[in-house]
């Protein structure tokens, strides 16, 4: 059987660059939902710190560092991201691969959080989301996932469905916000 | 004419700019207002119902007569301000309702007939006949009269809308709004301060006042400067606070500073939704004029703006100039005048005790009672305590005292209160949750108070969300008191205007009060006073001062109008913002969308996915063509669908099976593990959710599927049941719609196809009808299920989406050699209509499980959700709509969707309704077409012949009524 | 409109679902007047109300709003499946 060609989420897509504006398309490898059972999130906090070394993240943040992360991802719910599940997880939590249902892109810039501005209806000042922090939100009306990953990267993630709209809704606002650079206030 | 020396403009840029075709000189910093004004251009606009001429009257976004019409072609953009435009270099500004031209207006005609135009005139004339509402009277009196046009043809300008988040939001940014702001600021809170003015400085920039030892203007300067360099403080200039909502949610505009606005992406202005903890309103307070008569005349304006034009844009408003009050505003105007040398003819100040100590000629006590002129104003008529008099003047400033601009205090709903002192509506306390008001929008009226207001407020909103006080304290500034005489209209000959802009008299209000429409909700709807886009800003609290005489009431008691958003006329674009194309309805697109349109298939929306609906080849011209010969290569050899739209659902933990019992009708905990099972859900209320199929992964893992419309609500369902019916379930539900590209491969030969490519071949014992279970292709971890949409042997197969567009391309190509290929949604229809598989046509929401002929799933060994409602009699009567086939049998073979079912020989009223088609199609397979249907007894009428008709489409059908499933009733080629 | 979500914190309005009364679902399989109650009957007043919402853009939570109708004031919001309907 000849090989089955990989098709990423935003394939001739991206990357696109507006001024000091880039998106770009993460391919975040391994993504596994984690859903705790009843009672189970802190047995499952110790599986994931023993098999990963990434604690269960609370409500709103992100934890581990680049070979393996979690991200909360709502009610009782987060993404394993990099590595392979460990088996010793799957006793704790509900266990779904979820590697393929993303689109999952990343916005940088000076003026990134004015992108953000005009696709989701979050409180993103710095003294509220800061790096490390998560939310499940409306990116232009789609269920999407905003996380700030640096003071000027965000990550935002879709469904894989809804990439081009993302993009093009991006890409809009981009624009938007680099046209208005220097303007007189 | 403009004014050497004096003003805020940038005389180093001279800007050109036309109106009405003509060419004019500005410069950067005019508005469109002020640089006609210099140009000596006073007519800019005729009133909206009696064509009057009309000049600028004010100088701010209340303007009611300079409305104009920006631009040209598609983008032309009706109704501005011309007190709020911009000048540019290439401005194109027209005026409007006016034909054929502004001086020569034909339909000035109305004027003339103005005794017989007044308040209820439409109600009372245009009554008969009836049918001439639509298409003669309005059609009609649109045209007579009215604002500005759009261009009809698609505009292309765009607005965007953003979010923003602060602590503590100023509104305004005057004396009052800048020490607000600057207090919050200092205390450490996250301000935004908006001013809808393209600078900072309200009154400042148009007075000539000193705060702190500078002037107004130099101050204002400093401090923007000082808050621009603070981090927590946003400045958002050119933006109006156009509503407050729920939750400190406040809408707000922001036009884009016309340099910016041409570059190539900018948009044209911005919808912004603030969310803010605390709001300081510190909004102004707008002039309001004096109702005497011919008071509408170009050159009498409002005495604030008047001295706005002199001090701030170096432009006056006329060669002579009368000025008319009933507080010190007068006499501070005066001032300004002839300190800018212009002259000044009269200071009338109708307060009988005033005094005055400029050199002007004096007339304490006296009033304005009439205006002469033609396109303009040419002399002023004065009742004096001695007699009338007459003086030549070309601009006449009034004011008849400062209304505190409260709007957005009571958006709400509260009411502002009565100050008999101050003859002003107070904004009511507490009326908006977290907004506090500052400066003259609270009364406040001198400079001094208003700076002491705003730096008080400004510092309690932030001492309010745990911010220290700020070691501040306000400058000095003037503290001149406010002393005001009530005088609302003068008597006299001749028309007083209120609403300029709908064109509202104290005659129609005196009317509306005689004909008993005291309260002031009916004197506004009968009179349309206060209902054009000024929203009654300069004459609603005039206009029920008149209501209060003409009744007896007085002011406090006849109340206000309702303030409702927005504050500004707000373009629909701008509220729409990001409402356009994917931003109205995200695409969502599945792995094979590339292939599908590269093969030529027209997209159909299905919610908000794209589905190809058919497969064109050469030689085929009608979608029927297609649609035919791909359901005959699923009958007869293998078809290919991309069927990943469905919703697909994993449910794991200890209690699946039980919660799957329970929100499915039948069993699913008996389901071995590797089988599927077609399963139905309830609402409640007894009727269908939905249908799909159920397959058990293993002992704790199910995946069900949902229909593609349905699959949002499922989920939401099904959360709603783990969360709230059955919290002490053990259960985890989580959509793997996304992550799955699942294709259908179904006929006769689907199982060939597959065992070409799969890693191990299957066989009808190991993977039987309603099997499931995981498989290797090329090395790709894949599911597959033994499921049948068609009615034909057929497979769903699933891999990770990553892998989608290669295994479409595979698997068509395979069943192009195999005398098949890929077949769309029209074909996936017929050949479900054949077996009589349902979809959301047939279960719409009104329907039962008895309805559809599967009262058997209801399980009676356990409960399920609507079971309780499921068995009322009422929802399995036999006399109910029920499903059934249906076939044309007369001379017409013509079947709609949509069309209702009557017995033969009944007349076709809504009293002998019978049923409903609900999916209709040409059955290739047989021959002839088909259809499903909801009928009273349907099953109990097999064989009858019933009368379809649609009345919308005009269609008429004689149909036999047939067993739902039209094709291979005993299912043996789905087990083949 | 602003509501508070206890696992996400205070969210625009259209991150949300409104579903309609929280009330106890009555059990048993057989019709009966209190099932009138659960799926149809409202008194509809005006006030203080206690309403089933989903956090549908955001978490997912189910949640138990009560809000005064007439000053439209939010007056708690607790998870679901901790209030119970």
């Amino acid at each position: 059987m000849a090989d089955f060609k990989v098709q990423t989420a935003c394939a001739g897509l991206l990357p696109v660059t507006v001024g000091d504006l880039r998106l770009t398309e993460v391919v975040p490898g391994r993504v596994t939902s984690l859903a705790p059972y009843l009672g189970s999130a802190g047995a499952l906090s110790a599986a994931m710190q023993a098999a990963h070394g990434v604690a269960w993240p609370e409500a709103g943040r992100m934890t581990g560092q680049a070979a393996a992360r979690a991200l909360w991802f709502g009610r009782e719910m987060a993404l394993l991201i990099g590595p392979d599940p460990d088996e010793s997880l799957s006793a704790h939590a509900a266990l779904t691969d979820q590697s393929d249902a993303w689109a999952v892109v990343q916005l940088e810039g000076r003026q990134a959080v004015e992108v953000l501005a005009r696709l989701c209806p979050l409180d993103l000042r710095d003294t509220v989301f800061a790096p490390g922090h998560t939310a499940r939100t409306d990116v232009a009306h789609m269920a999407g996932s905003v996380s700030r990953v640096g003071p000027q990267t965000w990550q935002i993630m879709v469904f894989r469905s809804m990439a081009a709209t993302l993009v093009h809704e991006a890409e809009i606002a981009m624009a938007r916000v680099a046209a208005r650079q220097n303007s007189p206030t | 004419m403009r004014l050497e020396g004096k003003g805020l403009i940038d005389r180093a840029r001279p800007v050109s700019f036309h109106f009405d075709g003509r060419r004019y000189e500005g410069f950067a910093g005019d508005t469109l207002a002020s640089a006609l004004l210099a140009n000596g251009v006073r007519m800019v606009a005729r009133s909206f119902k009696y064509h009057r001429p009309r000049g600028v009257m004010t100088a701010g976004s209340e303007e009611p007569n300079a409305l104009v019409t920006v631009g040209r072609g598609a983008a032309q953009e009706p109704n501005l301000r011309a007190t709020t435009v911009e000048v540019h270099e290439g401005l194109w500004a027209q005026s409007q309702n006016r034909w054929p031209t502004l001086g020569l207006d034909l339909l000035a005609v109305n004027d003339v007939f103005a005794p017989f135009l007044g308040a209820g005139f439409y109600y009372k004339t245009f009554m008969w006949p009836r049918a001439f509402w639509e298409r003669v009277y309005e059609p009609l009196i649109r045209r007579a009269a009215g604002l500005g046009a759009l261009s009809g043809d698609a505009c292309e300008d765009s607005y965007e809308r953003a979010h923003a988040h602060c602590d503590v939001l100023v509104i305004g940014a005057g004396p009052a709004g800048l020490m607000a702001a600057r207090a919050a600021a200092e205390a450490g809170a996250d301000v935004i301060l908006a001013e809808e003015d393209t600078r900072l400085g309200g009154r400042l920039l148009a007075e000539t006042e000193e705060v702190d030892g500078l002037a107004g203007v130099d101050w204002v300067d400093e401090i923007a400067a000082e808050l621009a360099a603070m981090p927590n403080v946003r400045i958002m200039t050119r933006t109006a606070v156009t509503g407050v909502y729920d939750g400190g949610t406040y809408g707000a505009l922001e036009r884009l500073a016309p340099d910016i606005a041409a570059r190539g992406h900018a948009p044209k202005g911005c919808f912004w939704r603030i969310v803010a903890r605390r709001t300081v309103l510190a909004a102004g307070a707008l002039e309001r004029a004096i109702a005497f008569p011919n008071n509408d005349r170009p050159g009498v304006m409002m005495a604030g703006a008047v001295r706005a034009y002199v001090n701030r844009w170096g432009a006056a408003p006329g060669q002579s100039t009368v000025v008319f009050g009933n507080n010190d505003s007068a006499h501070r105007t005066v001032a300004d005048l002839q300190a800018a040398g212009v002259h000044v003819a009269a200071l009338v100040d109708a307060r009988p005790y005033a005094r005055c100590d400029l050199d002007v000629p004096f007339y304490p006590g006296a009033q304005v009672c009439g205006t002469g002129g033609r396109r303009g104003l040419e002399a002023v008529t004065l009742a004096t305590t001695k007699g009338e008099d007459r003086i030549a003047a070309d601009c006449l400033a009034v004011s008849g005292g400062w209304n505190p601009t409260v709007h957005l205090a009571c958006h709400m709903g509260a009411r502002p209160t009565w100050d008999a002192a101050r003859q002003a509506f107070l904004p009511p306390a507490d009326a908006v949750p977290g907004m506090r008001v500052a400066g003259a929008a609270a009364g406040a009226f001198s400079t001094l108070a208003c700076l002491e207001s705003g730096l008080n407020e400004g510092a309690a909103a932030a001492v309010d969300l745990g911010f220290r006080a700020p070691d501040m304290a306000a400058p000095s500034a003037g503290k001149a008191t406010y002393d005001i005489f009530p005088l609302w209209q003068v008597p006299g000959r001749g028309r007083a205007w209120l609403d300029f802009q709908n064109d509202v008299t104290v005659k129609d209000v005196v009317q509306a009060a005689t004909e008993n429409f005291r309260s002031v909700e009916h004197m506004k709807r009968y009179t349309t006073q206060g209902m054009a886009p000024d929203q009654g800003k300069n004459s609603n609290v005039a206009a029920l001062a008149v209501l209060a005489e003409a009744s007896g009431q007085g002011i406090a008691e006849t109340g206000t109008t309702t303030f409702r958003p927005p504050y500004v006329p707000v373009p629909i674009a701008a509220m729409g913002a990001g409402g356009k194309g994917k931003g109205f309805a995200p695409e969502r697109r599945t792995t094979s969308h590339a292939e599908s349109i590269a093969r030529g298939a027209p997209m159909i929306e299905a919610g908000l996915w794209y589905r190809p609906s058919y497969f064109p080849q050469k030689a085929e011209t009608h979608w029927r063509q297609s649609c035919d010969r791909e359901v005959a290569m699923v009958r007869g050899s293998v078809g290919i669908c991309d069927v990943s739209t469905l919703g697909k659902i994993d449910v794991q933990g200890p209690d699946a099976a039980r919660f799957l019992d329970f929100v499915y009708t039948n069993m699913f905990s008996t389901l071995k593990v590797g089988r599927v099972r077609y399963g139905l859900m309830l609402r409640e209320d007894g009727h269908v959710m939905d249908d799909g199929t159920c397959a058990r992964l293993g002992e704790s893992h199910f995946i069900l599927t949902t229909t593609t419309a349905a699959a949002g609500q499922v989920m939401r369902h099904l959360e709603f049941v783990a969360q709230v019916l059955r919290p002490e379930w053990d259960v985890r539900i989580v959509s793997v719609t996304e992550q799955w590209a699942q294709f259908a491969v179904a006929g006769p030969q689907a199982r060939m196809l597959l065992n070409g490519m799969l890693d191990a071949p299957i066989d009808d014992a190991g993977f039987p009808y309603m099997a499931c279970g995981a498989v290797g292709l090329g090395g790709v971890a894949a599911r597959l299920f033994r499921i049948s949409f068609s009615g034909e042997h057929a497979y769903e197969i699933a891999v990770p989406a990553r892998y989608g567009a290669a295994l479409f391309g595979a698997l068509v190509k395979r069943a192009e050699d195999m005398g098949g290929g890929a077949y769309g949604l029209e074909a996936l229809n017929v050949l479900r209509i054949e077996k009589g598989f349902i979809t959301h046509a047939e279960i719409h929401g009104r329907v039962t499980a008895y309805d559809i002929g599967m009262q058997g799933m209801m399980s009676a060994k356990k409960d399920f959700v609507g079971k309780a409602a499921a068995t009322r009699p009422g929802l399995m009567d036999p006399e109910r709509e029920r499903m059934v086939g249906l076939k044309p049998v007369g001379a017409v073979k013509e079947l709609l969707a949509g069309a209702h079912i009557f017995d033969e020989h009944a007349e076709a009223v809504s009293d002998n309704d019978q049923g409903y088609v609900t999916s209709a199609c040409y059955s290739p397979t047989l021959g002839h077409v088909i259809g499903i249907g909801f009928l009273r007894r349907g099953p109990e009428r097999m064989g009858e012949r019933v009368r379809v008709v649609d009345h919308l489409r005009k269609s008429e059908t004689v149909c036999e009524v047939t067993p739902l499933v039209a094709f291979d009733p005993e299912g043996g080629r789905l087990r083949g | 409109m602003r509501l508070g979500c206890p696992i996400c914190g205070e969210r625009d309005r259209r991150e949300f679902y409104y579903q309609g009364a929280a009330l106890p679902r009555p059990e048993g399989e057989v019709w009966a007047p209190e099932w009138d109650d659960y799926i149809h009957n409202r008194d509809n007043l005006p006030g203080a109300t206690r309403d089933l919402w989903q956090h549908e853009q955001g978490c997912g939570a189910w949640l138990i709003v009560t809000r005064n109708t007439v000053t439209h004031e939010v007056l708690g919001v607790a998870l679901a499946t901790e209030a119970g309907a």
